[in-house]
């Protein structure tokens, strides 16, 4: 099993970590991990993107073209990536500031409107947990309990406080999203 | 159709109170938001257009965030290796003594890696305009302590704050050009208000014309903001700049000519 | 023992972290993209205040370095790293560690030149790094990791050879590398050494006369002695020192020949090349210098050609045509300015330059 991920949106959006969460969720599961961020002035301001390789194999390159999904979290991110997404692949994308939809036919798209969840549930930074939990319901590649374990992991101490906030949010993410086509 | 802002009235010629500088290109600065190197950017544009210089002048621009200035400004250009412009101006200057040459440089370039060719650059007094952009901080690699940032200042390599016993002060590079016989003009400016980015405007202006006169190098350090490295909104960062920054790097002329 | 440790790091973490473990007496670093983390990482960590450890942000490379020749020259555990152009300011420092026989960790997380070039990852500075870099006769041990795993393990590694030979060690590893997490187990914490070694200057005792350090001998023929030394010192390190990996070279016809990062894509490749039938092996050199050469020339004889894949212009390939001395058609593969081939350019590659030529 190899599942190849990017994620991309706003620097600053959480969008790093959440993709280090993802890679010591696959860690908890004694999985073959990676995680390769978009480095250099690039990331100011502008967009930033990760690509989280999990596999039960030794991972070749920890940098790569086209992905089995690809999450996309702003306009330029869209712009720039819905090419990526490998024939038969997936693609889940928020909603939040969308202003031109995917147009791909031979993927499957699905929507987590996680900004707007977040904000619903008072808790914005939580956004990236509701995107993973959408994640893992559509592609269920890490068990819940890693997740929570890798959550822990990468948190320092002083943040696990948060963690049943995350796994709500988690849950939530599970259960909005939905399949665009 | 009708004119109802009053746009049509507002664009007319003789109403135009203010204009990119023809000596910007088109290119959309890839600075922060807030970020004093557009500023300063836009009145070193001013300054050749106005003194009519844009033909005339060769800038550089070694490494740091504004290593990109030959896509904002409209002028031949060298990109020089990190801390090694007042070297390259040296040669330029030199070599094509009838053009206008300046320098444009940071803090972590001009003052850590680079602190011999400016000493040296100044101490021969070429004949240059160094502008010398200190925000104590090195920004485009992510925010690391600068010779400049501030004691107890935090940042990537001083994460507790600039510990002076391990890591050594905060360096006054002004102020240590200023005693180097070379150096014509120096002085500290800043840009974050019109009223500020006026007087930096007329300091360069001198240093262009005293550089037709051959009189020897002209520094001006310009204490500016990096609301990335600083991790603060660039409001914010302005008031900490005021706070923090002027009352160890106080802005003013630190050697003038002593007769103009 | 005590367990080692797993944690999720970026390579240039990894190689902080385990400087600390390995014991490392200091760190002088100036701040580079895409390995700034190293010094970061070293600031946060504080290892002043648990194992005495330096570490200082220099005014430069240049300085850098110089600090590394006085830390070492004291046999002190001292190491630096940089990227590319850092790099090559060091080559003066180096090429004087190197003549006065100086044990000291050197870490370059390549990005793609000539110049400012570009921060991402590349292998563009083979050359300079397997064939002297600065001025002299002189030869770094360069380790080449292709994994964060060996980013941490090269450093203890790297300190034990450079204190075997008493001579500059280079790790050799790229933007990917460096800027990647993967998984690591970390070893436990050792003590900073308390060995003081009679080479050193550490202040003069009575009982012994008294240390110099130096790279200078103005009499040509004492210093040619000196160039005659250092060659068989060389010469030892090629006979004990040389490491590779394999992957399915046994009934392998064809070979690749990468390191680092392009041996991870270039694994890929093989598993893509053998489900079309095509019998493909790799041979990952993990010392640079020494070069793999001897088991290059055994597998020539077994092979039909070989490509040399590598992230520049074509380096190690002049390498790897040396080792096999033209028994067997040799040819490259490469992508440059920071761009990583896929395994899938390496097969048509394959095809092209070697099966079909
Ligand atoms: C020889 C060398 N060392 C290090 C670097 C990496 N580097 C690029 S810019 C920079 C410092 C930037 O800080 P500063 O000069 O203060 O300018 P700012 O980005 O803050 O405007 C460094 C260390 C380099 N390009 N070359
Ligand atoms: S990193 Fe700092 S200096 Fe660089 S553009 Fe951004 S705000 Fe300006």
């Amino acid at each position: 099993m190899t599942e190849e991920i990017l994620i991309a949106g706003f620097g600053g959006q959480g969008i790093l970590s959440m993709g280090k969460i993802m890679a010591y969720s696959g860690l908890m599961q004694d999985m073959e991990v990676s995680w390769m961020p978009s480095y250099g002035p690039e990331m100011r301001g502008g967009t930033a993107n990760v690509t989280v390789i999990i596999s039960s194999e030794r991972i070749s390159s920890p940098i790569i073209k086209s992905f089995d999904t690809v999450i996309l979290l702003n306009q330029q991110s869209m712009d720039k990536f819905e090419s990526s997404v490998k024939p038969g692949g997936i693609l889940i994308y928020d909603n939040n500031g969308i202003t031109r939809h995917p147009e791909r036919k031979d993927i499957t798209i699905y929507r987590v409107d996680a900004v707007e969840e977040a904000s619903k549930m008072k808790s914005p930074k939580t956004f990236n947990m509701i995107v993973l939990g959408g994640f893992l319901k559509v592609k269920p590649v890490i068990r819940l309990e890693n997740v929570v374990k890798g959550l822990k992991k990468s948190l320092p101490e002083r943040h696990h406080n948060l963690i049943p906030m995350n796994e709500k949010a988690l849950e939530r993410g599970m259960e909005i999203i939905f399949k665009v086509r | 159709m009708k004119d109802v802002t009053g746009i049509k009235e507002i664009i007319k010629p003789e109403n135009l109170v203010y204009k990119r500088s023809s000596v910007l290109t088109d290119n959309v600065f890839s600075y922060c938001p807030g970020c004093g190197h557009g500023t300063a950017h836009r009145i070193l544009a001013e300054v050749i257009e106005e003194a009519g210089l844009q033909s005339e002048t060769i800038g550089v621009a070694p490494v740091g965030c504004s290593v990109l200035l030959y896509e904002f400004m409209n002028v031949d250009v060298q990109q020089a290796a990190h801390g090694r412009a007042p070297a390259v101006a040296t040669a330029i200057k030199r070599l094509l003594p009838e053009k206008f040459v300046f320098t444009y440089q940071g803090d972590g370039d001009l003052a850590a890696i680079g602190t011999a060719e400016t000493i040296h650059a100044c101490n021969r007094g070429e004949n240059i305009m160094i502008i010398f952009i200190n925000n104590g901080i090195y920004g485009m690699t992510g925010g690391q302590m600068a010779p400049t940032t501030l004691e107890g200042m935090k940042s990537s390599t001083s994460p507790y704050g600039r510990d002076i016993k391990l890591m050594g002060n905060p360096l006054k590079m002004t102020e240590i050009v200023a005693t180097l016989p070379g150096t014509y003009f120096v002085t500290r400016q800043s840009v974050h208000t019109p009223a500020n980015v006026k007087k930096t405007k007329k300091a360069m202006k001198k240093a262009v014309e005293y550089q037709k006169l051959n009189k020897g190098t002209c520094f001006i350090e310009i204490v500016s903001n990096c609301p990335s490295g600083w991790k603060m909104s660039p409001v914010e960062s302005n008031k900490w700049m005021e706070e923090n920054m002027f009352p160890f790097y106080p802005l003013g002329d630190l050697k003038v000519p002593a007769v103009e | 023992m005590m367990e080692r440790e797993l944690r999720l790091m970026k390579g240039n973490e990894a190689v902080a972290e385990a400087a600390i473990r390995a014991g490392a007496d200091g760190y002088f670093g100036y701040p580079i993209t895409p390995q700034s983390e190293i010094l970061e990482y070293l600031m946060e960590a504080n290892p002043y205040k648990t194992t005495g450890m330096v570490v200082l942000q220099a005014e430069s490379e240049v300085a850098a370095i110089n600090m590394v020749y006085g830390g070492a020259a004291c046999g002190k555990k001292v190491m630096t790293s940089s990227s590319s152009p850092g790099i090559s300011l060091k080559q003066e420092g180096i090429s004087y560690i190197a003549g006065a026989e100086l044990p000291c960790l050197i870490v370059n997380v390549v990005r793609a030149g000539p110049g400012l070039g570009t921060i991402q990852p590349s292998q563009c500075d083979y050359f300079q790094a397997v064939k002297g870099g600065g001025h002299g006769d002189y030869h770094l041990i360069v380790l080449a990791p292709a994994s964060v795993q060996e980013m941490a393990d090269f450093v203890e590694l790297g300190f034990d050879l450079a204190f075997k030979y008493r001579n500059p060690v280079m790790i050799l590893s790229d933007g990917a590398i460096g800027q990647m997490m993967e998984k690591v187990y970390l070893k436990p914490k050792k003590n900073r050494s308390t060995v003081i070694y009679d080479w050193a200057t550490t202040g003069k005792p009575a009982s012994r006369e008294r240390n110099i350090i130096t790279s200078l001998d103005l009499d040509p023929y004492a210093q040619e002695i000196h160039n005659q030394n250092l060659q068989a010192k060389y010469r030892e390190v090629e006979k004990n020192e040389v490491r590779l990996e394999e992957f399915q070279t046994d009934d392998a016809d064809y070979l690749l020949v990468a390191y680092g990062t392009s041996a991870r894509v270039s694994q890929k490749a093989v598993q893509l090349a053998r489900a079309e039938g095509i019998k493909v092996g790799l041979l990952r050199p993990i010392t640079l210098y020494p070069f793999p050469s001897g088991r290059l020339k055994e597998l020539s004889r077994q092979l039909k050609g070989i490509l040399s894949v590598e992230m520049s212009a074509g380096q190690m390939v002049e390498d790897v045509l040396l080792s096999v001395s033209g028994k067997v058609p040799v040819s490259h593969f490469g992508r440059m300015g920071g761009v990583i081939p896929t395994p899938e350019e390496v097969v048509d590659s394959l095809k092209l330059k070697i099966i079909g030529g």
